[in-house]
């Protein structure tokens, strides 16, 4: 196969939907998530508290701009539009720079209520790894953030750094977990911890012969490598779930489950665990409704 | 008595010759996959320049990442103490050694004797290295001579906030398309490069005089940010990059002298 030179092999799919069995009444009060990440914005709309449509698409110039985006994209055939929408609650990266959210949440405080909804109150530890950033965070069971470590500094253990290799072996970035599984044996992870530094040590590799495959494997490994150190900072209590753009990285999700010796819940067909911080933020608008506060 | 110091390093290999004392020729030689063989061909190289023949230099000590690959050196020395005594020799003043290289950075303290007191280095994040500076060159579509004289003419401080280079190289190219003067981000990053430098300084704790040595000291921008972060004349010899092998080949000298007796 000829490598296209003009295919970019970071990007991944966008995409919306609505929820199947989605009941949508006349009445129904809608409210909205949205978080607007680094790399990827997320908008959640919520019928009487239950997911209803949402959609995934890349961050763009301004982070207002993809917030509305994300909303309009998520309502397009709902026959709803941007007006119905009751209370908005911004997360994420660029929640500030989005004027007409009602509120805005952390995008940790997030993580941890979309998960406690998606997987329920046994979850204890969430690892959201995301476009920029990388985060180790703990909750009750209620889904209340107990504490928490990040990564923002460093572009190893976060979706950009796969998205270098993506580029470089010319492989699209949601192929990557998969392929990195196929290794007949473990091949050694690569040796260093910094992005460019591991470009250099992967392009030294695949001279001497290795598979892009084995590469892929290094990767993942060096990457969980990086995320379980940060990880075991704030101590990791089951159950484990792992939510973020790399969550459907099998490759890297494996390699964290047997650094940690511990299984994460799988995400179920229902929820893109992608989506884990905007459904957070939809609640968190939810409550605001049901208390009777609309500003 | 002909010897020489070989400077293995992580993107280039350096050689200096020394003859009586005085030094002979200067060769450089990018690293290829094949250290050995790059260590070879810029010893070769010094030894034409010079008008010797290689079987006439008596000791060869290596330094640099790649000092183990090179087997005619008689023993490898660490680019801490190949990076003093080079320095020592050209500034005997110098307390505090800045060396920063493509892929590794580091702050050493000297005694008056040019003895190293203390160090610290990076090796692990390119942030603070030549490959940082390279990156965002790329990314300002300039050569790093070009952004590091472009910088120069820049009065203006833009803070960079990302320390990561794949963060950094998206800040780089917002910049650019938010129309921000190419000259002032230029300077930005020489600034962003100088004060993660200045961090390993602070480590071991500034003291003048203080001297920049490695291929990063060949950018005139990057010199004039260290030397504002840290607040203190910052010195830079004629051939920064040969400080490492300087310093080598008078370890080899030494040696040399010393088995000959």
């Amino acid at each position: 196969m000829k490598p296209d030179k003009q295919k970019q092999y970071w990007k991944w799919p966008e995409y919306r939907r609505t929820v199947p069995d989605a009941n949508l009444a006349g009445s129904s009060v809608l409210t909205a998530g949205v978080d607007v990440g680094s790399v990827s914005s997320k908008a959640v709309i919520m019928a009487d508290a239950k997911p209803f449509a949402y959609s995934l698409m890349r961050t763009s110039a301004g982070s207002e701009e993809s917030a509305e985006k994300a909303l309009v994209w998520a309502l397009e055939g709902t026959g709803m539009k941007l007006e119905d929408i009751k209370y908005t609650v911004a997360t994420g990266y660029g929640r500030v720079n989005v004027s007409f959210a009602n509120r805005t949440v952390t995008e940790i405080g997030c993580h941890a209520r979309g998960a406690n909804w998606i997987w329920g109150p046994l979850v204890r530890t969430i690892i959201d790894m995301g476009g920029q950033d990388c985060k180790a965070i703990c909750c009750d069971q209620d889904g209340i953030v107990t504490s928490f470590v990040m990564n923002d500094k460093c572009a190893a253990g976060t979706g950009r750094g796969i998205e270098v290799f993506a580029d470089l072996l010319q492989i699209p970035i949601e192929e990557i977990g998969a392929l990195s599984l196929s290794v007949e044996s473990e091949p050694d992870s690569l040796n260093s911890s910094c992005v460019v530094f591991q470009k250099s040590e992967a392009i030294g590799r695949l001279q001497r012969g290795w598979t892009k495959e084995n590469v892929l494997a290094a990767l993942c490994s060096a990457t969980a490598r990086r995320v379980t150190e940060l990880v075991k900072r704030v101590g990791v209590e089951e159950a484990l779930v792992v939510t973020g753009g790399i969550a459907k990285n099998v490759g890297v999700v494996t390699r964290v489950e047997r650094q940690l010796g511990i299984k994460s819940l799988p995400a179920g067909p229902n929820y893109d665990p992608q989506l884990a911080g905007a459904i957070g933020a939809a609640l968190f608008a939810n409550d605001r409704i049901s208390k009777g506060r609309t500003s | 008595m002909i010897v020489a110091g070989v400077d293995v390093g992580a993107r280039a290999t350096k050689v200096v010759l020394l003859g009586g004392g005085q030094i002979l020729s200067r060769a450089f030689q990018f690293t290829g996959f094949d250290q050995k063989a790059s260590a070879l061909q810029a010893l070769e190289q010094a030894s034409r320049t010079a008008g010797v023949s290689i079987s006439s230099v008596e000791g060869v000590v290596a330094t640099g990442a790649g000092r183990n690959a090179f087997p005619l050196a008689s023993k490898p020395i660490t680019e801490v103490s190949a990076d003093a005594r080079g320095t020592f020799h050209l500034f005997p003043n110098a307390r505090t050694i800045v060396d920063v290289g493509a892929e590794e950075a580091r702050a050493i303290k000297c005694g008056q004797t040019g003895a190293v007191l203390d160090f610290a280095m990076n090796e692990k994040c390119a942030a603070g290295v030549g490959a940082f500076v390279e990156a965002m060159a790329r990314a300002l579509d300039l050569s790093v001579e070009e952004m590091g004289s472009l910088s120069l003419q820049s009065q203006k401080t833009i803070p960079l906030n990302s320390q990561c280079v794949v963060f950094a190289e998206s800040e780089v190219v917002t910049l650019v398309h938010g129309k921000a003067e190419k000259q002032d981000i230029a300077r930005a990053v020489q600034d962003a490069v100088a004060s993660r430098i200045s961090c390993l300084v602070r480590t071991i704790g500034l003291e003048e005089q203080v001297v920049f040595i490695g291929g990063l000291a060949r950018n005139a921008g990057l010199t004039d940010s260290l030397g504002r972060t840290l607040g203190v004349e910052v010195q830079v010899p004629e051939n920064p990059e040969y400080v490492g092998a300087l310093g080598a080949a008078l370890m080899a000298l030494e040696e040399t002298w010393r088995n000959s007796k």
